[in-house]
């Protein structure tokens, strides 16, 4: 069985599956269940100053009757005394010694208060401080989180206030409500950062009751905007994560990273763990469905790399990170085609009318008999057949593989499982990247007539 | 007859009624859940497999996205009946057997999602659609089952002034009195009559079409004549004691509609083996009979759908194969079993069927206390009366439904000499009668299926790119 175990900037926990600052980590007691089920480690819901909580405080995004695809919430930090909270993390660590207990905290922009939290986080004997410069509702407008983590300067310094008083590993957790990523990365290194984590919850406003007209959640009678995590976040996250496993400074610097963001099984942590996370952090999947799904993360996980042949999780950390590219990187030689398995096709034809009206219009319809039809001018239904029989005259589609763009818009709508597989097929086109062209050729992509000229040299027809 | 124990008691209704629906309303929750399945596919084949063509992906996307009346309005343009559909429909063989994830999954529940939209709106007395403009002309529809409601209904809508003849004292036809309540309760069939009365159609029950003068008198009066006249009474068998025996139909409308007055039931038989018979054997068994099924071939000669024969076992209810009914055993003036003799199945007959031949000296006596047939119905006998040229006994009618009298058009069971009777090619009858009618009466449709172009749209290399190059002449 696979290693699971990590070492996070000197933190160490027995899986990377950390719950992350949220309700899930609100008290002693309910982390403590948690760590029953499995979890290795737990980011204690963010304590600071005093705060005082509303209700109706999340609201979820419902697709199709899926149920959480996304939460919002406007949720503040701890609303229990910090007393109560500091006597509780260290009685957790205490009980729990190889699990990572890692304390995220904020407060106001003062050396002072930093000071005084991180000596009382130390006390506790807690593995490491998460910085929280990320939460976009409530405490920002009070100068603190994504207060800070917007401003580079703010959170460079707030974070050496707290790396210059404290030997614990310090984590900053990053907002996402920034145009780059890299820039709070680099201020929260450059202030001594010894790890960071991203991503805080996206700026949202969840939807608006149209029997009601009331904006939702409604909070008497007001909504807010609040902070947007779960499923629908995760491309996001990963390209965030993305950013900053290819940006020189922060991979330099060598600081861990810890992946979060819509995280719900052991796969999508796999993901996070293949783009450079060393561990991941979970939260909305935790409030949808119980401490109880870390069983099936760790066991999947393990198997997952059993199956790999990955031992530890630094094997296979990062893996797919020198896939990572920018446009001007990729092979404009590079073709491949749709293929429709008709053994395995249904006759939905949702290809055919995806291509058709949003693609390249290169799938055609074919009866069993092998007559090209087009239903949208095809005459009236012949009402004296069956439903079986109507079934088994279906047109089946077929794409017109030298018109094929490989768009892939069709694989992503086909239902079935397999059954559109983007083919790569031998391309005379040249294999030259944007830049190549650029530096080599500067002409063809600065103007249309140099790129008409390149493409009937290179044989490249626009469909 | 192998069983000697008594069969499992039928399953019940959610409620635990004997008598309710069988298949619960979904809940909001369910349709939406359900509605999102759907694929939403291309040129859908449940679409083409409907006969009335209603155009289900469109229904149920509505449904998903929560504008239930719009759904509704879907369903209804292509079927008025969609209410009723929704529950008699054999959707195995139509559109649900045509749903692409049938094959791996299970297909969508378009039945019960249409009855979801449907009764969304009948439950709420919501009507949809309004009386076109009047055009002056005036219709008379004789019979107000699914294929008289569906065309007047499509005639109202097209503005011409309607009158709906109906012999019997409420009206719609088979709905209100011969499905069974476990598949469509008496209330469904009523909303829909409600809904062809708010289009302004004069409902008159009570008023029977009985002779070629009250016919002449009704043409004298309307422009137009649309017969729905169903089918008659279950036939004879011909065989001694007959007349002990119970119409399959009329003991149906007596379950459903007047169900304090059926017989007591020890053990009834039922002789018959298509869908009616199942449904008499149904109501024989919730009525508490033991039932037993007579046929005279087997089970892979019965007319009854494959689905509504599982139905049956499931009810507990026996069946007799390869076994012929040759009379009815009285004792003391009351039925104490029928005289049955054992068939073997010998060459082909004319319906392709194996024939079945008795064989000598198998006489036996079936005990039994109750026996209802139910081996199809008798030809529309007014048909003959009113002089209309027949074929097999139906009416005959032409591509468009007319008959061979001018101004007079047919559809429903009355003309289905062939394919299989059902309400759903009723309710498409109705409609493509009126459509007919409309046309007759000097009506033009205003509604263009797609938009008429002027030609030198049409000639447009963007147009033609749009289209394909056969757009231009279709």
């Amino acid at each position: 069985m696979a290693d699971l175990s990590i070492n996070f900037a000197g933190i160490r926990s027995p899986n990377p599956f950390w719950l992350a600052s949220a309700p899930p980590t609100n008290s002693g007691a309910q982390i403590h269940r948690a760590f029953e089920y499995g979890w290795g480690g737990a980011v204690w819901k963010t304590i600071g100053p005093p705060v005082l909580n509303i209700s109706n405080r999340y609201s979820g995004l419902s697709i199709g009757g899926q149920r959480l695809l996304a939460i919002s919430n406007v949720e503040l930090i701890s609303d229990r005394p910090l007393e109560v909270n500091l006597r509780e993390i260290a009685e957790i660590k205490r009980l729990w010694p190889d699990r990572a207990v890692i304390v995220s905290a904020m407060v106001d922009a003062d050396p002072q208060a930093w000071r005084d939290i991180v000596m009382m986080i130390e006390d506790t004997g807690a593995d490491g401080i998460e910085l929280n410069y990320g939460c976009p509702q409530g405490m920002s407008e009070r100068g603190m989180g994504a207060a800070v983590g917007q401003v580079p300067e703010m959170c460079e310094l707030n974070t050496h206030w707290v790396t210059s008083v404290t030997k614990l590993p310090v984590i900053v957790k990053l907002t996402p409500n920034v145009t780059h990523i890299t820039d709070p990365a680099h201020a929260a290194l450059a202030g001594g950062a010894n790890g960071l984590s991203l991503i805080n919850t996206i700026n949202s406003v969840m939807k608006v009751d149209l029997d009601t007209l009331q904006i939702t959640p409604n909070i008497g009678g007001r909504g807010t905007h609040g902070g947007y995590a779960g499923p629908a976040v995760k491309p996001i996250a990963l390209n965030m994560l993305s950013e900053l496993m290819t940006d020189a400074g922060v991979v330099g610097s060598g600081a861990p990273i810890s992946g979060m963001g819509g995280i719900v099984t052991w796969r999508d942590a796999a993901e996070f763990i293949l783009l450079g996370a060393s561990s991941v952090q979970v939260c909305t999947a935790a409030m949808h469905y119980g401490y109880r799904i870390v069983e099936d993360m760790i066991d999947g996980l393990s198997n997952w790399m059993d199956d790999k042949g990955f031992a530890t999780i630094e094997e296979f950390r990062g893996h797919s990170v020198p896939q990572l590219s920018t446009f001007g990187q990729l092979d404009l030689g590079f073709q491949a085609v749709a293929r429709i398995n008709p053994d395995k096709c249904i006759q939905c034809n949702m290809c055919y009318t995806a291509c058709n009206d949003t693609a390249h219009q290169c799938i055609d319809l074919y009866t069993p008999g092998g007559v090209q039809v087009n239903p949208a001018i095809s005459g009236p239904f012949d009402p004296r057949m069956n439903g079986k029989e109507v079934a088994d005259s279906r047109p089946t589609p077929k794409v017109r593989e030298g018109d094929c763009v490989g768009c892939a818009l069709c694989a992503n709508v086909c239902p079935v499982d397999d059954c559109i597989e983007m083919v790569s097929v031998p391309s005379d086109r040249p294999h030259v990247t944007w830049d190549e062209l650029s530096a080599q050729r500067t002409p063809v992509t600065q103007q249309w007539d140099a790129m008409e000229a390149y493409r009937r040299e290179a044989d490249i027809e626009i469909h | 007859m192998t069983h000697s124990s008594s069969p499992p008691a039928p399953e019940r209704s959610p409620s635990g009624s004997a008598w309710q629906e069988l298949l619960p309303p979904l809940s909001a929750q369910e349709a939406t859940v359900e509605a999102n399945r759907c694929l939403y596919c291309y040129d859908a084949p449940c679409m083409q497999a409907c006969p009335t063509h209603i155009d289900i992906p469109t229904f149920i996307r509505k449904i998903s996205t929560g504008n239930l009346r719009g759904s509704a309005r879907t369903i209804l343009e292509a079927n008025f009946l969609g209410g009723t559909c929704a529950r008699v429909c054999p959707v195995q063989e139509l559109c649900e057997g045509a749903c692409v994830l049938g094959a791996e999954h299970r297909p969508i529940e378009i039945g019960r999602l249409q009855r979801y939209a449907v009764d969304h709106v009948q439950e709420r007395g919501v009507q949809l659609f309004e009386a076109g403009p009047g055009t002056g002309k005036s219709v008379a529809v004789v019979g107000s089952g699914p294929a008289g409601i569906s065309a007047a209904a499509e005639l109202a809508k097209a503005g011409h002034t309607v009158t709906l003849l109906e012999k019997r004292d409420l009206a719609g036809g088979l709905s209100t009195y011969g499905i069974i309540t476990l598949r469509e309760p008496v209330e469904v069939a009523q909303r829909e009559v409600e809904a062809v009365k708010a289009l302004g159609v004069m409902v008159q029950t009570g008023h029977e079409i009985g002779s070629k003068a009250d016919m002449d008198a009704l043409l004298e009066s309307h422009d137009a004549v649309f017969l729905a006249l169903g089918l008659g009474a279950v036939p004879a068998l011909g065989i001694p004691g007959e007349e002990h025996i119970l119409d399959g139909l009329d003991f149906i409308e007596q379950a459903k509609l007047k169900r304090d007055q059926l017989p007591v039931m020890g053990h009834a038989v039922v002789i018959g083996a298509g869908n009616t018979a199942i449904d008499a054997a149904t109501m024989a068994r919730r009525a508490g009979a033991e039932v037993t099924m007579v046929y005279r071939r087997t089970e892979h000669e019965m007319t009854a759908y494959r689905h509504e024969y599982e139905f049956a076992l499931h009810e507990g209810i026996q069946f007799a194969f390869l076994t012929q009914p040759v009379g009815v055993k009285i004792t003391a003036g009351r039925v104490s079993g029928i005289r049955c003799v054992k068939m073997t199945l010998g060459a082909p007959d004319a319906s392709g069927r194996a024939r079945p031949e008795a064989v000598p000296g198998s006489e036996f006596i079936l005990p039994c206390d109750t026996v209802i047939k139910a081996i199809g119905q008798e030809k529309p006998v007014l048909a003959e009366v009113l002089g209309l040229e027949l074929e097999q006994g139906y009416i005959k009618v032409n591509a468009e439904l007319q008959t061979s009298l001018p101004r007079v058009w047919a559809g429903g069971d009355c003309v289905r000499v062939r394919g299989s009777a059902s309400t759903v090619m009723a309710v498409q009858d109705g409609k493509m009668a009126a459509q007919s009618i409309s046309t007759m009466l000097g009506q033009t449709t205003d509604v263009q299926l797609t938009p008429e172009f002027p030609a030198e749209v049409r000639s447009h290399p963007l147009y033609l790119a749009a289209h394909g190059p056969e757009a231009q002449h279709g």
